[in-house]
Parts: C-alpha cells; sequence; structure tokens
C-alpha cells in the first residue's frame, strides 16, 4: 500500500487522476478547484502524466471539447465550479444522452450573485437533472477514493455514463490531510484501460448526435433513463471491488450511531464530520441523536435510503442550497418524496445551512437536532428554514 | 435501427446505443421530397454549369448528367430555393407545386 503523507486535497486528487492514466484534460481554471487542473498541467508539462491539456477559453468549451475526447475512446477529466459548471449546463445533458463517460471534479461553490467563491451546494444542485452519476466526498481520502471509483463505473461498458465526484470547495479542496496514495499496481488493477464498444473512427465511421424526430425521442429518453438506473449495482459493485483491492469500504448512503435514533440528520458532503461531532455529544447528553449521510445522490439510492432513515421519527435534512419558491432545499424535497410512499415514514424537517461559505458548527447542528425534537410535538410553520440567519 | 423497421414503430427498447447512427451515410434513406412545396425548374439555355447548385444543395438531391448539367433528383429535393437563390445566372425558378 502506498505511503500516508500530508497533501492538499486538490493535489491528490490531480495525482489520482494522474494515476488514472488519462489522455485527455480539457479544462479552465475557477477558484476553487483550480489546483486541480493547475497541477494536472504541471504534471502535464513535466512529462510525469502523458496526456493532451487542452487550455480552452471557456468552460462551455472545456466540456464540448471532453465530449468530442471520449467520444474518440480516449479517457478524459475535467473539473470546475459555481460559474464554470452553470457555463457548461448546455453541454452537460448532453453527454449522458451520448453515453460519453467523462469524469468531472466539482469543487462546490456558492452561485453569483452576491458573488461568492465560498462554499455550497447551489451550483451542483442547479444541475441536479443533469443525468450524470453523482458522489459527494466527505474527506481528502474519500474524495481521491471517488476518483477511481467514478473512472471504473463511468466507463464501465454496462454503464458508459458521465461521472461528477462532489468536493467542497475550500473545506476539502484546500484542506490539507493524511492521504494515502495507493501503489500504481493497484490502480491498474482497478481500472482497466478505456475500451468503449463505440467511439469516433475514420475507419469505421458513426454518427453521434442526431435529431430525435417525436416518434423517437421519448424511447430515447426512456433507454438512458433505465441504463441510468442499471448503473446503480455497478456503482456499488466497484465500490465492493475496491474494497477488496483497497481495503477501504463505500456504501451508496453511511450512517452514524443511528441504532435506536429517534432523530436523524441527514447531509451530504464534508460537514458530516462536523455533524458526527454534533451528534457524539448529544448521545453523551442522552439524546438519541444519529446521522445519515448520502454518497451516491444520482441514481439517488432509494432502498438504502429508506433503510438507513427506518425507525426514525425525525429526519432534519441539512441542506446546503436554497431552491427559493420550492416546498424546501432539493435533498429535503427528495427526501420527503423517497419517504412519501413508505407506512411510518419520519417526519421530515429542513434546514437550510452554511450558504456562501457561512460556517455551520457543531452547535448549530445541536441548534437543528434541539429544533428537530421540538417539532416532533409541534409542526413547524414552513416547510423549511434558514439556520444562523442574523435578524 | 433495426433493419426494415420504421422508426415511428420502434419501442424504447431497440433504440441504438447513445441513439448513435452505426450505418455510415444512411442520410439516403431519408427522403426529404415529401416535404417540398416549391420544386427547382432548370433552364438549360442560361445555366453555365457551374456547379454552384449542386454544392449548395442540403440534400444529395442533383446530380450531373452526361452533358455537366446538374439535374434535380425530386427524391430528395425538399424545395428549400438555395439553389434558385445561389445560382448566379437565374436558372432556377422555384415553381409552386400542384396539390
Ligand atoms: S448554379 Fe445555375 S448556372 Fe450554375 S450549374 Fe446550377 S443551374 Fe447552372
Ligand atoms: S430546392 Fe433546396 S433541396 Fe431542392 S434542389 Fe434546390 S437546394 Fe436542393
Amino acid at each position: 500500500m502506498g505511503k500516508r503523507i500530508a497533501k492538499e486535497v486538490s493535489i491528490a486528487i490531480a495525482e489520482a487522476v494522474k494515476q488514472c492514466k488519462v489522455d485527455v484534460i480539457a479544462a479552465y481554471p475557477i477558484t476553487p478547484q483550480t489546483h486541480i487542473v493547475e497541477h494536472l498541467s504541471e504534471l502535464v508539462a513535466s512529462g510525469e502524466l502523458d496526456a493532451e491539456y487542452v487550455t480552452v477559453e471557456s468552460e462551455h468549451s472545456a466540456m464540448s471539447a471532453c465530449l468530442g475526447s471520449v467520444a474518440t475512446g480516449a479517457r478524459t477529466f475535467t473539473s470546475t465550479s459555481a460559474q464554470g459548471l452553470a457555463l457548461m449546463h448546455e453541454i452537460l445533458f448532453i453527454a449522458p444522452a451520448l453515453r460519453l463517460p467523462v469524469v468531472m471534479v466539482v469543487a462546490n461553490r456558492a452561485l453569483s450573485a452576491p458573488i461568492s467563491i465560498w462554499n455550497d451546494h447551489s451550483d451542483i444542485m442547479a444541475e441536479r437533472d443533469i443525468g450524470w452519476i453523482q458522489t459527494f466526498a466527505e474527506n481528502g481520502q474519500e474524495a481521491v477514493d471517488l476518483v477511481y471509483h467514478a473512472f471504473r463505473v463511468a466507463e464501465d461498458r454496462r454503464v458508459m455514463f458521465p461521472f461528477i465526484v462532489n468536493i467542497d470547495g475550500f473545506n476539502l479542496s484546500h484542506m490539507i490531510e493524511p492521504i494515502e496514495l495507493p501503489d500504481q499496481e493497484l490502480v491498474d488493477q482497478y481500472l482497466p484501460p478505456f475500451k468503449p464498444k463505440y467511439k469516433l473512427d475514420p475507419r469505421k465511421p458513426i454518427s453521434m448526435g442526431p435529431v430525435g424526430i417525436p416518434e423517437i425521442y421519448i424511447e430515447a429518453k426512456k433507454a438512458q433513463d433505465e441504463a441510468f438506473k442499471n448503473a446503480y449495482k455497478v456503482v456499488v459493485k466497484a465500490w465492493d471491488e475496491f474494497e477488496r483491492i483497497f481495503g477501504r469500504r463505500y456504501n451508496p448512503v453511511e450512517t452514524y450511531r443511528m441504532e435506536d435514533a429517534e432523530v436523524a440528520l441527514l447531509i451530504m458532503g464534508s460537514l458530516a464530520e462536523t455533524a458526527m461531532t454534533a451528534v457524539d455529544k448529544m448521545r453523551e447528553a442522552g439524546k438519541k441523536v444519529g446521522l445519515v449521510r448520502i454518497r451516491l445522490w444520482r441514481p439517488f439510492p432509494l432502498k438504502d435510503f429508506v433503510k438507513a432513515v427506518k425507525g426514525v421519527k425525525m429526519l432534519a435534512v441539512i441542506d446546503r442550497a436554497l431552491s427559493i419558491g420550492a416546498t424546501g432545499g432539493p435533498v429535503a424535497v427528495e427526501a420527503r418524496s423517497a419517504l412519501y410512499q413508505v407506512p411510518g415514514r419520519p417526519r421530515v424537517v429542513n434546514f437550510i445551512a452554511g450558504l456562501g461559505g457561512r460556517d455551520v458548527t457543531v452547535e448549530d447542528f445541536e441548534e437543528m437536532a434541539d429544533k428537530a425534537y421540538f417539532y416532533m410535538k409541534k409542526k413547524p410553520k414552513e416547510p423549511y428554514e434558514m439556520i444562523g440567519v442574523k435578524e | 435501427m433495426p433493419k426494415g423497421k420504421d422508426t415511428a414503430l420502434m419501442s424504447w427498447k431497440e433504440v441504438p446505443f447513445g441513439c448513435y447512427i452505426l450505418e455510415p451515410g444512411n442520410s439516403v434513406k431519408f427522403k426529404t421530397g415529401d416535404w417540398r412545396s416549391f420544386r427547382p425548374v432548370l433552364d438549360k439555355e442560361k445555366c453555365i454549369k457551374c456547379g454552384q447548385c449542386y454544392i449548395m444543395c442540403p440534400e444529395p438531391a442533383y446530380e450531373a448528367d452526361e452533358e455537366g448539367y446538374y439535374i434535380v433528383d425530386l427524391t430528395y429535393c425538399k424545395g428549400c430555393g438555395i439553389c434558385a437563390n445561389i445560382c448566379p445566372k437565374g436558372a432556377i425558378t422555384m415553381v409552386v407545386e400542384e396539390v
């Protein structure tokens, strides 16, 4: 096994991408993702990574170049944040429909305005429905491990869908953490070369992206949707295989101290670490509070999720994005919908926290859990509320 | 597309992977002629055989005959009028199709 050394998470991600032997990187720098592509460009420039580095004039071009690249059968990577992701929007829908398995790391950041370079999930939640497989990392090691996993799953012939690994901007991207990069041999064992069944090749011409007239469009979308749902099995199998080779276990949904929990916090991303500390404190004080963390956001792991919250009275969903004018944040809306058909389901309360880089502290999590207890007796007036707003 | 199957009757299970077209050059199977409401008519007196109509036509509709005139194939001509518009000699007239 590789050595565990202190590294900035972004740098470690770039090193992992190098170990995945990518052929093409097309990227445009944007805070807080920049260190990832900056380090990759250094690795290409120094000859340590034998890849084509395409410097493009925008994220729209970056994603377009990535699609062209992966369509020819080249392993392709990019990374972005916030406005950059928004600028890719149009192209993001095309990748999964054309079954082009680009891998992208999104360092999550708030969308303007006001201009904010800091962390929340508003950028990626605006891209919720693009049809990419999506995972959320909690810490540096996980972020790196999810990159190997992303390539392995995306390029699997049974899958062939693009993949986003979400990491919290700054909270993760700029942290220096002890991270173990595995030996190259193990990565090679885990990640076979990319061999798509179809690719753009002048010796065997095919067309990608033709028009879908009304007689065929909905059938094409149904085929895409079914194939995407089936990707779930491969996502989980690839984590089984990951555990076998690297010794670390990942699941679509993680739980923490959920045995006999009556209140559960539900969160995605790096804030779960703070939430765990809060859970420990509350458990010491005799409160039956647990934590559920969604790692696999798309395809949504419905069964794992329902199982994870079974027996809970109150589920406090903490959203890192605001869906203005909706009945809750995106995660809460998903959770409520997922639980609607479940007999004896927990009640769902929703808190919007940590927008635009605002810290969410252990005390904030305790406050949210306490509110959930309070709402057990007295129904909340609103379907969601924002935490830590100065009155 | 499965051979011989009309696209309009295709099940979602038969949609090709990624909706790709795996058969190169199959656009000739797409008979755009039935879109047409105007038809290009050539005046050979005016034509200088420059071939611009052939080059600019978006469909595989024009082909040169033995004499070098470009003759339209109405199976593919969709009646867009580009050829008439581009012709430097005004040799092509768009004539309304009888219904
Ligand atoms: S563009 Fe006009 S002149 Fe030229 S070949 Fe066609 S019909 Fe003849
Ligand atoms: S009308 Fe349009 S489609 Fe028909 S021959 Fe002229 S250019 Fe081609």
